[in-house]
């Protein structure tokens, strides 16, 4: 029983890191946008997204039994405790990358949490059919920017692709099933992340199509984040920024 | 608020006798308090000074993204980032909307931001000033969306019907980004030594600059007449500056913080309180390009333009290509 709870608190991390780390990502480019209609729909996902972290931290902060909230697992914690996808802590770039990430990150999401929905654990049910809505809003959305940018111009093409040949080595991670993955699918709570990556495949294959970009021909993939192993330089660096008034003045009610 | 020494027609305000025929029903109408509509025939100093007026708005909404967007990434808890964010996004919107108004006056939103980057148009002296401290995010909630209030509930009624309904909107969102940057200050000003410190320090900052929003005294200010008897300014920068003083002493009183004015006393006798005018010369240095931030934030908010050139051409060229694959089709 301590291990499927143990189990559950990492499996809860990992989804509500994944959550925080692209929310936190994303509105770092609020005020920053190619247009303003723009500017507001980034606003909107990543308010979505820091939503949802606020959700699973706070499940998994009650699953740990060790008194910490979801501020304190969010605001407190180190770089080797975050369990996010590597994909999700690397710097913005331009916006074509911004919006590959995204689309990447999606076209898993939603099938993700629509299995997650009907989970044997009510509250992951619960939080992932909440989510799931805003995924599949969040996917209409990253399918249709990826689409329109692969095909708009010479320019435009060559920057997503070049978005997508940087990114591919990390979109394999999400897919890696490991003891925590075996652990929450022998309790029903979750299915294997290698079971959803089939669908995945075909949804990013036929988009792909559509916007005339390439994949390259690797299976080749990063880890080390969702299992806590080996993160980026990079996450470090948001982090200190993040957290940099909880650490400063500890204690303090903001 | 937000639109300060909005230029008029640079004359004085032609009487009846003067005005042509066209002009004395329009100004009928006004004086009726019917709204005027895009379509309506209007003066064109009537247009101009509302294309100035409405896009120095909407400038300000854009560019007032920026100071607060400095600490979205640096806010303390989940829900302090995420009614940042929301606060800043609705800011976004506002620009939206006022934008939208300006367009049905007859220029491109492209035209406006044209005219931002190359200095024809300003936005709030107030966006100048840095954000230093997490303080700042509770001092211009409060200041200087307090500020912006003033003005803006009196210009629900403005004539201009798009802008009046863009104003209501505004409204309702800007008072509760009001409220909301008060209980920021609260929490700061009844936490810890370090947290008062700092929201002292932010009242400190932000306290001039805020009562410059309003624009030069009266006496000063050239502008006014015509823009009040076409109801596009409601009141005078006076009144509207005396009104801020009146409501925000008492709420720095509530807080346990004093506001750095030692001249501050209540008058029995106007029932006003009495207060000491800003720094003039500063408010003219900010307005005419030398406030602390005025050259980093034009610059970040071209260089975000820039860097987006490529997004808006890609997605109308996009837009181009499904209309021409889908006519082939056909």
């Amino acid at each position: 029983m301590r291990d499927t709870t143990s189990a559950l608190f990492e499996f809860l991390l990992r989804q509500g890191d994944n959550a925080l780390v692209l929310g936190h990502r994303t509105s770092e480019w609020c005020g920053m946008a190619p247009v303003i209609e723009e500017d507001i729909a980034l606003a909107n996902i990543a308010l979505d997204l820091i939503g949802q972290a606020k959700l699973w931290l706070e499940y998994a902060g009650e699953q740990e039994e060790a008194g910490r909230s979801a501020n304190d697992l969010a605001f407190l914690r180190d770089a080797y405790d975050f369990r996010n996808l590597l994909m999700l802590e690397l710097p913005n770039e331009d916006f074509g990358r911004t919006i590959m990430r995204h689309f990447l990150f999606d076209a898993f999401q939603v099938p993700w949490l629509e299995a997650l929905s009907e989970s044997s654990d009510q509250r992951v049910s619960d939080i992932a059919q909440k989510a799931s809505k805003e995924a599949t809003y969040h996917l209409e959305r990253s399918e249709y920017a990826v689409i329109g940018l692969g095909d708009g111009t010479e320019e435009s093409n060559r920057r997503m692709q070049n978005a997508l040949t940087d990114l591919w080595p990390f979109a394999g991670e999400a897919f890696r099933d490991d003891n925590i993955d075996r652990a929450m699918h022998d309790a029903a709570i979750s299915p294997l992340p290698s079971m959803l990556q089939p669908v995945w495949k075909i949804k990013v294959q036929s988009t792909f199509q559509l916007a005339y970009l390439t994949p390259p021909d690797s299976e080749f993939a990063h880890s080390g984040g969702r299992i806590g192993f080996r993160h980026t330089e990079h996450l470090g660096h948001m982090l200190a920024t993040m957290q940099f008034l909880q650490r400063a003045y500890p204690g303090a009610t903001w | 608020m937000y639109a300060q020494m909005v230029k008029s027609t640079g004359q004085a305000v032609r009487t009846r006798d003067d005005m042509t025929v066209e002009e004395r029903a329009f100004q009928d109408r006004i004086d009726r308090g019917e709204k005027i509509e895009p379509k309506d025939w209007m003066p064109e100093g009537y247009r101009k000074n509302l294309i100035r007026q409405i896009g120095q708005h909407a400038h300000s909404e854009i560019v007032g993204q920026l100071p607060e967007g400095n600490w979205i990434t640096r806010a303390p808890t989940l829900e302090r980032k995420a009614n940042l964010l929301a606060k800043v996004q609705d800011e976004a919107g506002h620009g939206l909307y006022l934008y939208c108004a300006a367009e049905t006056l007859g220029v491109s939103r492209d035209e406006l931001f044209d005219m931002l980057h190359t200095g024809k148009m300003k936005y709030s002296s107030i966006f100048n000033y840095p954000t230093l401290t997490w303080a700042d995010m509770g001092a211009v909630g409060w200041l200087v969306d307090g500020a912006a209030i003033m003005n803006q509930v009196p210009l629900q009624r403005t004539s201009y019907g798009p802008y009046a309904r863009a104003m209501v909107r505004i409204c309702k969102e800007e008072s509760f980004h009001q409220r909301q940057g008060f209980q920021v200050m609260l929490t700061m000003a009844r936490g810890t030594k370090d947290q008062k410190r700092m929201a002292q320090d932010a009242l400190n900052r932000f306290w001039y600059p805020a009562l410059m929003m309003f624009g030069p005294s009266d006496k000063e200010s050239v502008h006014s007449a015509q823009s009040m008897a076409w109801k596009i300014k409601m009141n005078t920068n006076d009144e509207l500056r005396q009104k801020f003083v009146d409501e925000t002493v008492p709420q720095a009183e509530f807080l346990g913080l004093s506001v750095p004015d030692e001249k501050l006393t209540w008058n029995e006798e106007t029932e006003h309180y009495d207060y000491s005018e800003p720094d003039w010369s500063e408010f003219f240095d900010v307005i005419s390009g030398n406030g602390p931030c005025n050259a980093e934030r034009l610059k970040t908010r071209k260089k975000a333009w820039d860097d987006g050139a490529w997004v808006r051409e890609a997605m109308l060229a996009h837009a181009r290509k499904s209309r021409a694959r889908r006519e082939a089709a056909e």
